[in-house]
């Protein structure tokens, strides 16, 4: 393997690696994490650091693994001017993302009603594959989902207009155009806002397993172990989908017509400047706000099913959004390079944005600590609650992991565990699990994942993140 | 033997097989909404027409497929049974779907989010055979 060390958990992948490399690669893990990446995920890692306009290096986060193109855990910026834009480098969920709400609740509070609060959330919130939304939306309802993100929710009483203050973006991706978005796509997306969908999204309710760092805590709202929160982790939907499958098309057509070379098919891009690229970048605002009103009715939801059965309002359970994160998604940013301010197109496929402190786009209250960085675990471990670093703004464009990242197939998961002996050892660790099918369970199942601990580790050694708090699960629903 | 599945790290690999270019289409979609669902529970009930047109074959299967996709969420449906005419020299697919409304009885498995272009490819040897991956 061309892997040079540049510290214990910083590796660079050099050039000589594969033919047509404009940049080496550059990845982010601890020896145990290295030992896992397949040769595939760095060979796709090689094949970014080979598209026009590549700036520093193709960067692998810890939970890289093989993609369909870009590899999962991928981050890759390209520049405004020289640089391309490409829809696989955002992927088919497009702002694919993770809310963590708050509570005033300790463990002990809903020990006797986890199951129950499970149960009223699985009904409530829609979950599972293709599952029209409770939200009935006109095309033009719709191309102001697309407009206004999460803010379009808030207004329609879909959760607090101060949530909005806590998403990245606010909630909202500016100058998105819904003209760009195909009929197709719109209706695909109409039926189903506010549904959780299938496979490695859910739901979950969790407690502060440990709490690392007081002080980021305290500022992020987490105040003891024991402390009850929610996750929610869901994407743009089939709306989403259709907009990258419809982009790709273009993309194709575009890359031939620019006589950009691409060694994979999905790396399909257009120049940064080009008619093909904006139209595609306007369009996936427009998937990037669905996701923000996607995710703001669910969490709408999720307060009521707590109301619902712990008799008490959401107000006064203190349900506030602690932060929520986007991990698949391209922006345009500042960063310095090389020296200098630039604009650029930042991709992250499977990545999250970790802005250290005293960065614009982060909430006024989190200025001193850095952003809030929400990486959700497989649902037998943990998940964790991390902070942006300036290490990160200087290295890795501001970006962090996503999350365990899968180890083994979901083939090979069915048959290595069973569904139902799954849930019956979730249970035994006192997680309760609901979710539309065991055949998914076991999919999903714990040891199909990377160890998200190690994970962690990685991305706080390099120092590209801070750890603040693990949290761990208690109830889980699934789609 | 109409289809199989490979492994594939996060997702999932379809290799499916035909005598003719038609029935290579038919058996790919076939094994994508088998991925879903058991599609022998799923009822011939509604029918849908789907044009599509492309730049090559491999262009044309995946947007056969992706349309397949969309319209499930748009009607909310499962389907079962696909027939399709390809013309290879314009390019495009003139198709029908059959299915019903998405039931419990369907046994519903994951969700198939999209057909993907990594590696896709569709080509004749000895038989007609179309390898591509699916987003999940």
């Amino acid at each position: 393997m061309a892997l040079k060390k540049i510290s214990d958990c910083e590796w660079e992948l050099e050039k000589g690696y594969q033919k047509g490399m404009l940049v080496p690669g550059r990845i982010f893990a601890n020896k145990t994490i290295l030992r896992d990446i397949e040769d595939g995920a760095l060979r796709q890692c090689a094949n970014v650091a080979s598209i026009p306009g590549i700036l520093k290096y193709s960067i692998a986060m810890p939970d890289i693994h093989y993609g369909y193109g870009f590899p999962i855990g991928g981050v890759a910026a390209f520049d405004s001017d020289t640089g391309v834009i490409s829809p696989g480098g955002v992927g088919f969920d497009i702002n694919c993302g993770v809310r963590l709400l708050k509570t005033n609740l300790s463990i002990d509070d809903i020990k006797p009603n986890i199951k129950e609060l499970i149960d009223n959330i699985f009904q409530n919130v829609p979950s599972g594959v293709g599952k029209k939304g409770k939200i009935r939306l006109s095309i033009t309802e719709l191309e102001d989902v697309f407009y206004r993100g999460a803010e379009w929710a808030a207004d329609n009483e879909y959760g607090w207009k101060k949530d909005l203050d806590n998403i990245e973006e606010n909630g909202r991706m500016l100058n998105s155009d819904p003209n760009k978005v195909s009929d197709f796509a719109k209706k695909r997306g109409a039926p189903q806002l506010g549904t959780l969908g299938s496979g490695n999204h859910f739901l979950e309710i969790q407690q502060v397993d440990k709490i690392f760092d007081k002080d980021l805590a305290n500022a992020y709202g987490i105040l003891d172990e024991g402390q009850v929160t929610v996750m929610i982790h869901t994407g743009s939907r089939g709306c989403g989908h259709q907009i990258c499958s419809d982009y790709l098309n273009e993309m194709e057509r575009a890359a031939k017509k620019y006589g950009i070379k691409i060694p994979d098919r999905q790396l399909a891009c257009a120049p940064a400047k080009s008619i093909e690229a904006q139209n595609y970048y306007d369009a996936m605002k427009c998937g990037v706000n669905y996701g923000f009103a996607n995710r703001q009715a669910i969490t709408h939801w999720t307060r009521e099913s707590f109301e619902n059965v712990l008799h008490e309002d959401s107000e006064s359970l203190d349900m506030q959004t602690i932060y929520e994160v986007a991990h698949n998604i391209a922006k345009l940013e500042e960063h310095v390079v090389d020296g200098t301010k630039k604009q650029v197109y930042v991709h992250r496929k499977g990545a999250t944005r970790a802005f250290g402190p005293h960065t614009t786009g982060i909430p006024k209250k989190y200025q001193d600590y850095g952003q809030p960085v929400i990486i959700p675990g497989d649902m037998g471990s943990a998940s964790y609650l991390l902070a942006g670093t300036e290490k990160a703004m200087k290295t890795t464009f501001g970006s962090t992991c996503h999350g365990a990242g899968r180890k083994i197939s979901r083939a090979a998961a069915k048959r290595k565990f069973r569904g139902d002996a799954v849930i019956k050892a979730m249970a035994k660790q006192g997680i309760y699990v609901r979710a539309t099918n065991k055949t998914m369970i076991a999919e999903e199942a714990h040891g199909a994942y990377k160890d998200v601990n190690e994970v962690v580790r990685s991305a706080v050694e390099s120092g590209i993140s801070k750890v603040v708090a693990k949290l761990t699960p208690v109830g889980v629903t699934k789609g | 033997m109409k289809y199989e599945y490979f492994d594939v790290t996060a997702d999932v690999g379809v290799k499916a097989f035909g005598s003719t270019i038609n029935e290579v289409f038919e058996n790919s979609a076939i094994a994508v909404f088998h991925l879903m669902c058991s599609t022998k529970k799923v009822a011939h009930l509604k029918q849908i027409r789907i044009q599509v047109k492309s730049t090559d074959l491999e262009g044309l299967i995946r947007e056969w497929l992706t349309q397949l996709l969309g319209l499930k969420d748009i009607h909310g449906m499962m389907f079962s049974k696909f027939k399709v005419q390809v013309d290879e020299k314009k390019m495009s697919l003139d198709g029908v779907g059959w299915g019903e409304e998405t039931q419990e009885k369907h046994l519903i498995k994951t969700e198939v989010k999209a057909v993907t272009s990594h590696l896709i490819e569709v080509k004749k040897n000895k038989q007609w055979q179309a390898k591509f991956i699916l987003d999940l």
